[in-house]
């Protein structure tokens, strides 16, 4: 019985469509962080691919896009729910999104062993460009060393000796000071690890007071940040220790930070002042449309549907050939917010990281001004241990 | 670490301490005299934060901005107390924690609605930005000593309308036979009403103090909230001078602990190790210290006379 309705299905579904069995519409699954205190970064990614969307028309390579959004809040067996009921009910052609690590790990597993395509539009775990790495898997972000990597090299390249280093206390706050440490040749004066989540840091100022070094590395996400950069410049400690950080000062945060900020340095793979006409037109229609500036979140994200484009394209109009969109893909040619730029074979990207600062407009607000280049063509350290298996 | 930068710590502490004051004085009230376990006081932190941080940013003038979010947080608890919890007072408190608790989810997603979910702007006030130099080569921030006055201040204020007023003397009275009380011919229910509000003035107060040193966004009351328990746990609830030791120990543990145990440690477990584990057994300090409290004085270091 089975086996005559496994032969008679196709046979219908062909008479039923004019021409080949062909898809009329991409679905897109879409998980992220939407609800809870971290909704901002869901939001801000969301506002960035939504653009994207409109300059294509909400079509590619002919066909219809449909979004699925699912809000992991933040848990990975959430995430992972998500997926399974992206995968299942709604028939995705691939899944995107994901801002957390952990997250990224528990969503990868389901989406790779359906054969379907994952794009991360933050998440940069190590393990996705090295031991677990996937043709599947696509990042429009970076690996997360990529950042405090640069972040070494700008420290040396300013010729900065004695550095103390704060970060948080868990996984990614201690990949961090690795990456760091890594590129980093000069003297570290003293580290501290603080707890995830703290909102007071007038003990660590004093030490950071105490140790006298020549700069501050940090890396003081969300809140935290916002908290940390406030009493630090409270402290009147920016002055002398200048404050240098990775995915800590955004545009993301800037708002919460204000002030505060001015003066401090970062380091980023996103030139926000670049004359790119891409990356001209995204910030302009960004600022049009939401009524805020984009963070580099948005521009990574909005980099998302245009990868995505150029795989349904190169396919010819067919989502479910999977290994033409790969292939097509890897090419990364599409109008990236950053500019021109290629896959390594581990599909992350092989780009530029610049120094960006924070410093006050006309009126005295915060702007964030890319102010050089500091390691062109960066590749991740993990790539050599990658090796495809599909 | 030297003798100056731990003298230096320890003030750091007390001064934290100062601050937990002011977030668990209305607490211990609400907790301690209307006998209402008020898991939504963190909402009220927030709210009051996000009063201020709208109003500083309209109007430019801290003060200002102080003299609007206090109607505004009154309200705020009035309408709290007579719409949700007036029911509650009869209920055990597992009911009044499940029902503070929904109050929590509710404002919380009331403040992403109305503000969105990024932090809010809120500066230091020009004319609190800046330092003085208390100890020799360290510069403490202005604003910081404020708090330390706007804490103690409050603490002055409520003792001395807890034990010295009239209306003090109905709340003691209150707390202790409700039903007496009321007998006598006294608005018990407008009582308490007053008091729940007088609670949701402190815990936005303490919100706005928090908003130039801290993030003002969605949940932020939620990590005060819970070490605002703790001090009224270890002070003993409804005791306004239990709180004021209470929160000042914890504060000088809590600090103190956090910058000496990394490097106490590595002494004897290796640098790396020590500075792992350090901050992960410092934080553990404060709940050690309630157990160790609540074993040998289980009703608090100064249990409220009232109550």
């Amino acid at each position: 019985m089975r086996f005559r309705i496994a032969l008679i299905a196709p046979a219908l579904a062909l008479a039923a469509t004019p021409g080949l069995a062909q898809e009329k519409e991409i679905r897109i699954g879409y998980i992220n962080t939407f609800s809870g205190g971290a909704a901002v970064y869901g939001k801000h990614q969301k506002d960035g691919l939504e653009l994207a969307l409109d300059h294509l028309g909400w079509k590619m390579g002919g066909l219809d896009v449909k979004m699925i959004y699912g809000d992991d809040q933040r848990k990975p067996d959430v995430g992972r729910q998500q997926a399974d009921k992206q995968l299942k009910k709604d028939k995705v052609h691939l899944v995107a999104g994901i801002t957390w690590s952990n997250v990224l790990a528990a969503v990868q597993k389901r989406v790779i062993r359906s054969k379907k395509i994952i794009i991360s539009t933050n998440a940069g775990w190590s393990a996705m460009a090295g031991k677990n790495c996937s043709p599947y898997f696509f990042t429009t972000s970076w690996n997360n060393d990529q950042t405090p990597e640069a972040m070494g090299e700008l420290m040396n390249q300013e010729k900065l000796d004695n550095v103390f280093l704060i970060s948080a206390n868990y996984q990614a706050g201690k990949d961090m000071l690795t990456g760091f440490e890594r590129t980093y040749k000069g003297k570290v004066a003293k580290r501290i690890l603080y707890r995830l989540g703290q909102r007071d840091y007038q003990a660590e100022i004093s030490q950071i007071r105490a140790a006298k070094p020549a700069a501050l590395f940090g890396f003081v996400p969300g809140p935290m940040g916002i908290a940390f950069v406030k009493q630090y410049r409270a402290a009147g400690l920016h002055k002398t220790i200048p404050f240098y950080s990775v995915f800590t000062v955004d545009y993301l945060t800037l708002g919460g930070h204000g002030k505060a900020a001015i003066g401090t340095y970062h380091t980023s793979y996103w030139n926000n002042n670049s004359d790119d006409p891409v990356n001209k037109r995204f910030i302009a229609d960004f600022k049009k449309k939401y009524g805020y500036h984009p963070s580099m979140f948005s521009a990574q994200a909005y980099d998302m549907p245009m990868l995505v484009n150029s795989g349904v394209v190169g396919a010819k109009g067919d989502p479910n050939d999977v290994r033409a969109m790969v292939a097509a893909m890897e090419k990364a040619d599409f109008p990236s917010t950053r500019g021109k730029f290629t896959y390594n074979t581990n599909h992350i990207p092989i780009q530029n990281f610049y120094r960006r600062e924070v410093q006050a407009d006309a009126n005295g607000n915060p702007v964030i001004v890319t102010t050089g280049v500091v390691k062109e063509n960066h590749k991740d350290s993990y790539y050599k241990q990658c090796k495809f298996k599909w | 670490m030297t003798w100056l930068l731990l003298v230096e710590q320890t003030l750091n502490g007390a001064q934290f301490g100062v601050f937990l004051f002011l977030v668990s004085a209305g607490l211990t009230l609400v907790l301690g005299i209307m006998n209402v376990v008020n898991l939504a006081h963190g909402s009220l932190f927030m709210l009051g934060a996000y009063y201020a941080a709208t109003f500083f940013g309209l109007t430019g003038s801290f003060l200002l901005a102080l003299v609007i979010m206090v109607p505004l947080a009154l309200i705020s608890g009035i309408v709290i107390e007579v719409v949700a919890l007036r029911t509650m007072y009869d209920r055990d408190h597992m009911d009044q924690v499940l029902a503070t608790f929904g109050l929590i989810l509710f404002f919380n997603e009331s403040v992403r609605l109305v503000w969105g979910p990024e932090s809010q702007p809120m500066p230091v006030p020009d004319f609190l930005d800046g330092s003085v130099e208390i100890l020799p080569e360290a510069p403490y921030p202005v604003f910081r000593i404020v708090v330390i006055l706007v804490g103690l201040a409050v603490g002055a204020g409520l003792y001395f309308l807890i034990t010295r007023t009239k209306i003090g003397m109905l709340i003691r009275a209150g707390a202790s036979n409700r039903a007496m009380v009321g007998a006598l011919g006294v608005n018990i229910r407008l009582l308490y009403t007053l008091v729940f509000g007088l609670g949701a003035i402190l815990a936005g107060l303490a919100g706005m103090m928090a908003g130039p040193i801290q993030s003002v966004e969605p949940g932020m009351g939620e990590d005060m909230l819970i070490l605002a328990f703790v001090v009224i746990v270890i002070g003993g609830i409804g005791s306004i001078r239990g709180a004021v030791i209470a929160s000042v120990l914890i504060g000088i543990v809590e600090v103190v602990g956090r910058s000496i145990l990394p490097f106490a440690m590595a002494n004897f477990m290796g640098e790396d190790a020590a500075q792992t584990a350090g901050p992960a057994v410092a934080s553990m300090l404060i709940y050690v210290l309630m157990a160790a409290v609540l074993f040998f004085k289980p009703a608090g270091l100064f249990p409220a006379q009232a109550g």
